[in-house]
């Protein structure tokens, strides 16, 4: 008699391949705040496949119904997922025609329930996802991770993000930032982490959210410089390891 | 393509640390607001504490995700006491509840520490503290998080309560006033901060007595 050992009813992890145990294809950082009329929002349109650039126009930011951008890092193929799941739940809403719109706030609670939830089957979403957005005059930016880790603030950043561009964010950020001074910040932000994480590519899409309505903008890249003798001779200042 | 990352793991420890004292007439109940992973700070201004009910908090550290679960579950389940007994749940009941829900989820649990701080049903101060599986124990004060060992013996020094060893049993809470007791956590939780990397930022100090609730806050060391 051949019995399989016991796991406590506990799902096993290596032996079920239908869930996500390491992500494939990923996207990189996404860096959103709340400025003067709303939010904005950017993330570069890198695809990794491992350490390898496999796709480089990504559109890592959607707008969700009415009120609501999303930004999204991590397994870009659960990302399709969610926004499938976002586009049924936003029809069905759209379906009782009494002229409500689910808002950012309801938005981001359904993520986060949804990620939460499928952490809870052990077979999690591979994302952190950003959700920014106005309703009746009321901004909002809000964050969830992979386990279902949630928060609200004035400024959020995904993955690298969160140690490269957020003390920048907490250093500069101000409740009046006007729309250019935010994009200006953002790219600030997005500039650091494209020296910096390697995952990054220059190419990135900022997106705005206001009371009138959503804008993403045309692909573009950052003005870089290399010239930096740092760059040129790494080790000149740290002498001795190599 | 081999896999890179360490084994998922559907856990996380978001940090903080909570206090809260009972006394004669009062119950005064304190988090920090700072929610780390790691060595990152996610947000300086992340609220740990919730009212359960009129005469009931709960503040609670650990995993963000579970405690948030475990207090949707909580606030639906007064709502249904509510509509069945059409009054407010007392403290001492939905500490068995807190318990209960804890205990349901035994072997695969919410990885939240709890405390609950408030008035019984003779007004007298109350706080019930919990481990993560739903053991629980009614006392005169309590800490849990990240800073509980630092902040543990700061009040036992502290709070001039009667120790729970002697017999007969004595009233465990503490003969000190509202404002001495608010003194007390602020003091602690500016001790805890200098050496938890998981506690700063803010205190956020719940005081609930017969008036009802008032909120105080303390600025913390932001590194």
């Amino acid at each position: 008699m051949d019995q399989k050992p016991s796991n406590c009813g506990l799902p096993s992890l290596e032996a079920d391949s239908q869930r996500t145990l390491y992500p494939y294809v990923t996207g990189t950082s996404v860096v959103a705040l709340k400025y003067k009329d709303g939010i904005l929002m950017a993330a570069d349109m890198g695809g990794s496949y491992g350490s390898t650039l496999r796709y480089k126009s990504v559109e890592r930011i959607k707008p969700i119904g009415k009120h609501s951008l999303l930004g999204a890092s991590g397994e870009l193929s659960d990302f399709q997922e969610i926004l499938r799941y976002l586009d049924e739940l936003i029809l069905y809403d759209n379906m009782w025609d009494d002229g409500n719109s689910l808002g950012p706030k309801e938005v981001h609670s359904y993520l986060t329930r949804v990620m939460y939830n499928r952490r809870n089957k052990f077979n999690p979403l591979w994302n952190s996802l950003v959700l920014g957005g106005v309703k009746n005059g009321q901004r909002y930016l809000g964050t969830v991770s992979m386990i279902g880790v949630n928060f609200e603030d004035n400024h959020v950043a995904t993955g690298f993000g969160n140690h490269l561009a957020r003390p920048i964010l907490r250093e500069e950020w101000h409740e009046n930032l006007s729309f250019e001074d935010g994009v200006r910040l953002l790219e600030k932000c997005m500039r650091v982490l494209l020296y910096r994480d390697r995952s990054a590519v220059n190419k990135f899409q900022v997106a705005k959210i206001t009371e009138e309505g959503v804008t993403i903008s045309q692909p573009y890249s950052l003005k870089t410089s290399w010239g930096f003798s740092a760059f040129k001779n790494p080790t000149l200042g740290a002498e001795g390891s190599w | 393509m081999t896999k890179q990352q360490a084994n998922w793991s559907p856990y996380d420890n978001n940090g903080g640390s909570c206090v809260a004292i009972a006394g004669a007439d009062y119950c005064v109940i304190a988090a920090d607001t700072r929610m780390s992973t790691g060595y990152n700070v996610l947000t300086r201004e992340y609220s740990k504490i919730t009212k359960l009910a009129d005469k009931c908090l709960m503040a609670s550290s650990g995993f963000q995700a579970d405690v948030k679960a475990l207090q949707k579950l909580l606030a639906a389940r007064h709502l249904i006491y509510q509509h069945q007994h059409n009054k407010q749940m007392s403290c001492p009941a939905m500490a068995q509840l807190l318990s209960n829900t804890l205990y349901y989820k035994r072997f695969f649990p919410y990885y939240s520490f709890n405390l609950l701080g408030g008035l019984d049903n003779e007004g007298k101060g109350c706080v019930y503290t919990y481990d993560a599986v739903g053991s629980y124990e009614r006392a005169g004060y309590s800490s849990q998080g990240t800073a509980s060992t630092l902040l543990m013996p700061y009040l036992d020094k502290m709070l001039k309560s009667p120790s729970p060893l002697l017999l007969p049993a004595q009233d465990a809470v503490t003969p000190l006033s509202e404002s001495e007791a608010i003194d007390i956590i602020k003091n602690a939780f500016a001790a805890a901060t200098e050496r938890d990397i998981y506690t700063g930022d803010k205190v956020e100090i719940v005081i609930l007595n017969a008036h009802g609730i008032r909120r105080e806050y303390m600025e913390l060391r932001k590194d």
